[in-house]
């Protein structure tokens, strides 16, 4: 279980597999991943289908999924607060429990919002307050190898220049958060638990 | 996922230990796991950990219409889910007869012992009453998830702030948390339901069982008690045969186990206002342990952004020119009716004379119409080989009347 911080938003994730999958999912060639987020409050709607979607795609692109055909991987997300940046969170907290279960992948991601606000200047990993009042809101997951955009998810109307920005200070703010990666596998593996 | 099979040898392994009264985890009979309390950023939500097992409750309100034979009563509203995080087997969306099960039973014992006031709960009789939604997430199974789920959800409910409102004749003010201070439920009494695992036909019983003791057990025994020593609910289930004598044994084992727990939850209540007031943060995040290896944290800290404009532009610089939009344009034939591209059938109708209601349509699909052409008209002027890919002659018909 690896949970994933952003300021005070929280989620949890958990990794199974690889397990046996159902003869209707199976895929004969690679595994079949499933990502489940479970918001706090009331069941399961579109949005969080949508925000599952996203994650699932990202995963699917690092993950190295033909080691292991006929088989399930399940990702739970478990949201326990959201404070803004949700689903940044959600793929920084994917990516590490991915990691720390095991699984191979070709590269590492994560997840950074850019929000922008009514007079132009850019906020990167907003707060629910600052989310509410900007003019465009955008989540990419950016690849630890070299640091391209592997999913955007974007909210709101912006101009190009704007989108190009964001990127580059996306690509900027992932080195802190794969140095707090390294940081944190580091820690973990330091001593035989 | 299938949830893997209890072999014999260690479902044998578990009988005997427990005929010669040793448990797994070296426990006593009575005893139960260590059980945490803590709180997250919101009111309302709480994290539970008895032993290895976790659960997460969540209290939210909002204001509906009361039922229709109870107009002066608020809604209580319970839900548990079994996430597939909690164990494999558990499956999304799908209702196994554990979950109907613990939801049942954390119906009975929180709503039908009435510990929750809920005519403070109404607003406007008849009209708006809260309804108070308590959402109970499964983090991890570890056996008894029953005793977990009522802990939480009675910590979350005791915990909660529900927004203050005012009524001043026919208008209804709600007001924000920044504008009042929220106020909390009226809890007359806290629940908590303990749980006894029966072995050998009654023989032998434990006190909160774990996974593996869950598997093998013949029946449960589960009753819902407060610090009064009343008894809110008890359910028997896997048709083992009860005496008398042993339930009452259960219901004193009970009494003393519940106010123990009464205590801690108190406790910790008290510990989280005190930390609330002093202002110190506090959440889940918060009341993670630091110290420890598994447990990484840092600060918020800046990016550098100075030069991202220029490598904004830089990028855009280098990109190729878009691509002519080889896209047909859309045409509307009639009225509320969009068309895009070649091959659909004409529907049979005919151009008729634009009517008051859709001559809102009619514009939008105009100005489409008109924005596709005008790009198109530039990027003839910059490349030859465009390929128009549409009705032409319905084209130049709208084409003629805007200009």
């Amino acid at each position: 279980m690896i949970d994933g911080r952003d300021g005070d938003t929280s989620v949890m994730a958990g990794v199974y597999g690889p397990a046996e999958v159902k003869v209707s999912k199976e895929i004969y060639d690679r595994a079949t991943l499933e990502v489940l987020l479970q918001p706090k409050v009331g069941p399961a709607g579109v949005r969080e289908q949508s925000q599952e979607q996203c994650v699932r795609e990202t995963c699917e692109a690092a993950l190295l999924l033909s080691l292991h055909p006929r088989s399930s991987l399940t990702l739970i997300l478990q949201v326990l607060h959201d404070d803004g940046s949700l689903l940044s969170c959600c793929l920084n907290a994917a990516c590490m429990a991915l990691m720390d279960a095991g699984l191979s992948m070709s590269c590492l991601f994560c997840g950074v919002t850019c929000a922008i606000g009514a007079d132009g200047d850019i906020i990167a990993d907003p707060t629910a307050a600052q989310e509410k009042e900007s003019r465009a809101l955008m989540t990419f997951a950016i690849d630890s190898t070299e640091r391209r955009v592997m999913m955007s998810s974007t909210k709101g109307s912006f101009s190009v220049q704007e989108l190009q920005e964001c990127v580059a200070v996306s690509q900027k703010a992932s080195e802190k958060v794969f140095q707090f990666y390294r940081d944190s596998v580091r820690r973990r593996y330091s001593k035989n638990l | 996922m299938k949830e893997t099979p209890l072999s014999n040898c260690e479902r044998d392994f578990l009988l005997r230990a427990i005929e010669e009264k040793k448990r797994l985890d070296g426990r006593q009979t009575y005893d139960y796991r260590k059980l945490k309390i803590t709180f997250g950023t919101d009111y309302g939500c709480c994290f539970v950990d008895l032993g290895q097992t976790r659960v997460m409750a969540q209290v939210s309100c909002e204001l509906v219409a009361p039922k229709e034979n109870r107009p002066t009563e608020g809604i209580l509203f319970f839900n548990i889910e079994l996430s597939p995080m909690a164990s494999p087997s558990f499956e999304q969306g799908r209702q196994s007869e554990l979950s109907v099960k613990l939801n049942r039973q954390l119906e009975r014992c929180l709503r039908n012992s009435k510990c929750i006031d809920t005519e403070s709960l109404c607003v406007v009789s008849g009209e708006k009453v809260w309804q108070v939604r308590v959402d109970v997430h499964t983090l991890n199974n570890d056996g008894n998830l029953m005793d977990a789920a009522s802990v939480a959800a009675i910590t979350a409910l005791c915990h909660f702030r529900r927004p203050d409102v005012a009524i001043q004749g026919e208008e209804v003010t709600v007001f924000s948390p920044e504008e009042r201070d929220p106020i909390p439920l009226s809890v007359y009494h806290m629940p908590i339901s303990v749980s006894f695992a029966f072995f050998q036909q009654g023989t032998f019983l434990l006190v909160d069982p774990c996974e593996r003791e869950e598997r093998v057990m013949d029946g449960l025994l589960m009753i819902a008690m407060n610090k009064h020593r009343e008894i809110c609910s008890i359910q028997s289930s896997g048709g083992i045969m009860l005496l008398k004598d042993q339930v009452m044994r259960c219901s004193k084992i009970a009494s003393v186990k519940v106010s123990e727990i009464t205590e801690l939850i108190s406790q910790a209540l008290l510990n989280d206002k005190a930390a609330r007031k002093a202002g110190g943060k506090c959440g889940f995040a918060e009341s993670m342990p630091q110290d420890r290896i598994t447990a990484l944290k840092m600060d918020q800290t800046d990016v550098e952004m100075t030069n991202v404009s220029q490598t904004g532009s830089g990028v855009i610089l280098q990109g190729d020119e878009a691509p002519p939009p080889t896209v047909p344009s859309p045409v509307v034939p009639v009225p509320g009716v969009g068309q895009v591209g070649q091959g659909l059938q004409s529907w049979g109708l005919e151009e008729e004379e634009e009517d008051d209601d859709d001559e809102e349509e009619e514009s939008s699909g105009d100005d489409q119409v008109e924005e596709v052409t005008q790009i198109k008209l530039s990027e003839k002027d910059k490349k030859e080989a465009v390929v128009e890919i549409s009705d032409s002659e319905e084209e130049e018909v709208e084409v003629d009347k805007l200009n």
